[in-house]
């Protein structure tokens, strides 16, 4: 037999297989930019790479969900922590793209950015199966987010005021590590225990990293937590003055951090615990 | 791939082979997709791996780094060239249970069925009065035992990781398949990690983590390939002693890796008189790939490799009472490997082609000293050679494969040794499926089912069937083929 020949019965071979490949009928996709998710295909995916936490019903079930602290995401209440939309609206696509790429960090749901974009667009697609509000309601419109404001002290003052003001630290407490007096008693949606965020612990957070996304998680909540949106109660200038405070929490060295640093070291008197019985700055 | 030959009394032609097991291949991949799939879920010389402590630790199904047990996808990789990493703050080994233990037990009870002709049999058992060699077939069949992995690996601290591969034969005889530490992501870059130890060459197309187990599939046949007579003993699919500096990009799609290795194909400790005696020269590797996105079609992936390394050709001795022994290599001579291999995805479908071309110096292919002539026509053996394997992923667990593979002896040693042109020359073929009932994030198990055959002109073939007997013939084709059904598990 000659190469040629066993080239073509190859490519006879390849063309069927494709030809039989064709998935059937899943109606629900997703759009993520150009691409659009197929959730036939999608649906392959999750079991490969999602089946294990998430479960087959996309009820977070799946056989290491009682192992595994935070609970894996059920998909049938399609709620959703991180979102560029209003709290209690459904997600855009690429939000959830952009969940599944990024991971969860101090999570077991690891970044999925080794998938090609068009599979983890066609799991996206499969996701918005589980929940019948997919059917019903639309993504919410994603909020506007201003320019941020300049980093200065005066700002970084500012957004302690509201960190004691808005009483942030009963939850994540005065320094940020996530001990307030509130946080042993926080549940999730689902009633689970669920602990603050600390700041002082890695360079991430669960819905980003910069300061664009830490605006968007004040504005937005996050869903199925005690976290709530402050889009309704603060300033869009506050909300940049309290990013910039929290990220002098954080154990990075940021521009922040300096100016907070050498306020401290000039003006350690002016400084006034947060807590209970302080008044911020 | 155009000729004959003869299986038997009956003669092929080479078309009639390729047909019925591509035919065949086609028909079981067919078939599948009418199957009704399950709801969501390495044999006798073992050479494959794969480690369910990762996830274990991880929470994940094997599923999620593997296309299919051991084979790694994309994720696989990336998680792997992270250092056993997946990044989410949580590698470190203080995130586990103190109880926890990354190890991994991996074994494979089988039937399998051995069969080899034209060896050299005695025409009477035994040996006795009148018996003379003829050529005959050896047939083993049974139960049996693979042998069995014993593998820890993971991570010491964040961004240290480790791997420690005790490996034993059916026999429970161990030796270290692997072993190295790894300094990941210096300098915060992803682009510079040092291994150092023994472990697996850089390969586009891992042979350890392959799917094929029987004995004449259960390795690639280029990847332990020398041109029959010569003294070089290297073998691309070797694990090898040394040091590797390798980088990626952050998905992975870009690797590449440079390796110094000591010159004696993986071999440990500076054995003296037998084994491996101390070879003070070292081996450079090198290899690179590309990946492309390719849409829904997946992740298509290229590359290129080089091996260029040296052999002894004579030792430094001592003998005593009649025994020598040889202690350490001398006049070493050249030989090198250069190939290019890919992984294309199209959908459920996966190709795996391999081109190699090796080289070794005249001195290695004759087996003479450097310090002495070369005999009258000697020639530096070449051969040319490759393969090409296909995976059908009908679902996570179930994948039907098949490769096919061709090595050419592209030059002699001796061109007037009187040895048939073909002499040296490979061609094999294995089909298989496995079935995985059991992949969870705690242990993993797989119904095996393989067929394999393979041609190798006038030498024994490189599984090293046939109970022993030599080749009776130079002349003719050793046909050598192999049955396999087995329960692939590790735990």
């Amino acid at each position: 037999m000659t190469l040629k020949k066993v080239l073509v019965t190859f490519a006879l071979g390849l063309g069927f297989s494709l030809l039989i490949d064709l998935h059937p009928g899943f109606a629900q996709e997703s759009h993520v930019g150009n691409l659009t998710g197929n959730a036939g295909s999608g649906k392959q995916l999750y079991r490969r790479y999602c089946i294990g936490c998430h479960g087959p019903q996309g009820d977070g079930n799946g056989e290491n969900a009682p192992w595994i602290d935070p609970k894996p995401r059920d998909f049938t209440a399609a709620t959703f922590k991180c979102r560029s939309t209003p709290t209690g609206t459904l997600p855009t696509d690429e939000d959830l793209d952009h969940a599944v790429q990024r991971g969860f960090v101090t999570t077991n749901m690891p970044s999925w950015n080794p998938l090609t974009p068009q599979q983890r667009a066609d799991l996206v697609a499969y996701i918005k199966t589980f929940s019948p509000r997919w059917k019903t309601e639309k993504p919410g419109t994603p909020i506007n987010i201003p320019p941020e404001t300049p980093v200065t002290i005066e700002s970084v003052l500012h957004g302690r005021e509201l960190f004691q003001k808005m009483e942030c630290w009963k939850c994540h407490g005065p320094a940020g590590h996530g001990d307030g007096p509130s946080a042993a008693t926080l549940t999730d949606s689902k009633d689970n225990p669920i602990r603050p965020y600390n700041f002082s612990t890695g360079s991430r957070f669960k819905c980003g990293e910069t300061n664009t996304d830490l605006y968007r998680i004040f504005m937005t909540g996050v869903d199925g937590t005690p976290m709530p949106s402050f889009a309704d109660v603060i300033q869009p200038n506050d909300a940049w003055d309290l990013v910039h405070f929290l990220r002098t929490l954080q154990s990075l060295h940021t521009p922040e951090e300096g100016l907070w640093k050498k306020y401290a070291a000039e003006h350690p008197s002016s400084i006034k615990p947060i807590g209970p019985d302080a008044g911020g700055q | 791939m155009s000729g004959k030959f003869r299986v038997g009394a009956r003669a092929l032609r080479w078309s009639a082979i390729n047909v019925l097991l591509i035919g065949a291949f086609l028909a079981l991949v067919s078939f599948s997709r009418s199957s009704t799939t399950a709801h969501a879920a390495p044999l006798p010389n073992l050479h494959v791996r794969a480690i369910p402590a990762f996830a274990r630790k991880y929470g994940l199904p094997c599923s999620a780094c593997h296309t299919a047990w051991p084979e790694l996808n994309n994720f696989g990789q990336v998680f792997r060239d992270n250092g056993y990493q997946l990044g989410n703050e949580r590698d470190s080994p203080i995130w586990q249970n103190p109880s926890y233990f990354p190890i991994t037990f991996r074994i494979t009870p089988n039937w399998h069925r051995e069969s080899t002709d034209h060896l050299a049999i005695d025409s009477v058992p035994g040996g006795g009065t009148g018996s003379t060699l003829v050529s005959g077939k050896v047939q083993q069949n049974g139960f049996d035992l693979s042998g069995m992995d014993l593998w820890t690996a993971g991570t010491l601290y964040r961004n240290i990781s480790f791997s420690l591969l005790p490996s034993s034969d059916s026999t429970a005889s161990f030796h270290f398949e692997n072993a190295w530490v790894r300094f990941d992501n210096l300098g915060g870059s992803a682009w510079f990690n040092v291994k150092a130890g023994k472990f697996e060459l850089d390969n586009l197309i891992s042979e350890k983590r392959f799917l094929f187990l029987s004995n004449n599939g259960g390795l690639y046949q280029i990847y332990h390939y020398d041109v029959p007579g010569t003294t070089n003993d290297f073998g691309y699919g070797d694990n090898q002693l040394g040091v590797e500096l390798a980088g990626h990009s952050k998905n992975s799609y870009t690797r590449y890796s440079v390796s110094v290795l000591s010159s004696n194909d993986g071999n440990v400790g500076f054995t003296s008189g037998s084994g491996a005696p101390a070879n003070r020269g070292y081996d450079v590797n090198l290899a690179f790939s590309q990946a492309f996105n390719a849409g829904s079609w997946g992740l298509e992936r290229i590359g290129a490799f080089s091996y260029f390394g040296q052999r002894p050709t004579y030792y430094e001795t001592s003998t005593n009472g009649g025994t020598t022994l040889d202690l350490v290599g001398l006049g070493n001579k050249s030989f090198y490997r250069i190939g290019v291999a890919g992984d294309f995805f199209l959908k459920k479908l996966e190709f795996l082609p391999l081109f190699m071309y090796g080289h070794d110096n005249a001195y290695l292919g004759t087996g003479g000293a450097s310090t002495s002539a070369l005999p009258p026509g000697a020639k530096a053996p070449a051969f040319v050679g490759g393969f090409l394997e296909s995976h059908y992923y009908v679902n996570p667990q179930l994948v039907f494969f098949g490769r096919f593979e061709k090595i050419d002896v592209a030059q002699q040693a001796f061109v007037n040794a009187g040895f048939p042109s073909d002499y040296g020359n490979v061609t094999a073929y294995a089909v298989g499926y496995r079935w995985y009932p059991i992949m969870f994030s705690r242990a993993g198990l797989a119904f095996h089912n393989e067929y394999a055959i393979t041609k190798s002109n006038g030498f024994l073939p490189l599984s090293g069937d046939g109970g022993g007997a030599q080749v009776f013939s130079t002349a003719s084709p050793v046909w050598s083929s192999s049955i396999m059904i087995g329960f692939d598990f590790d735990f």
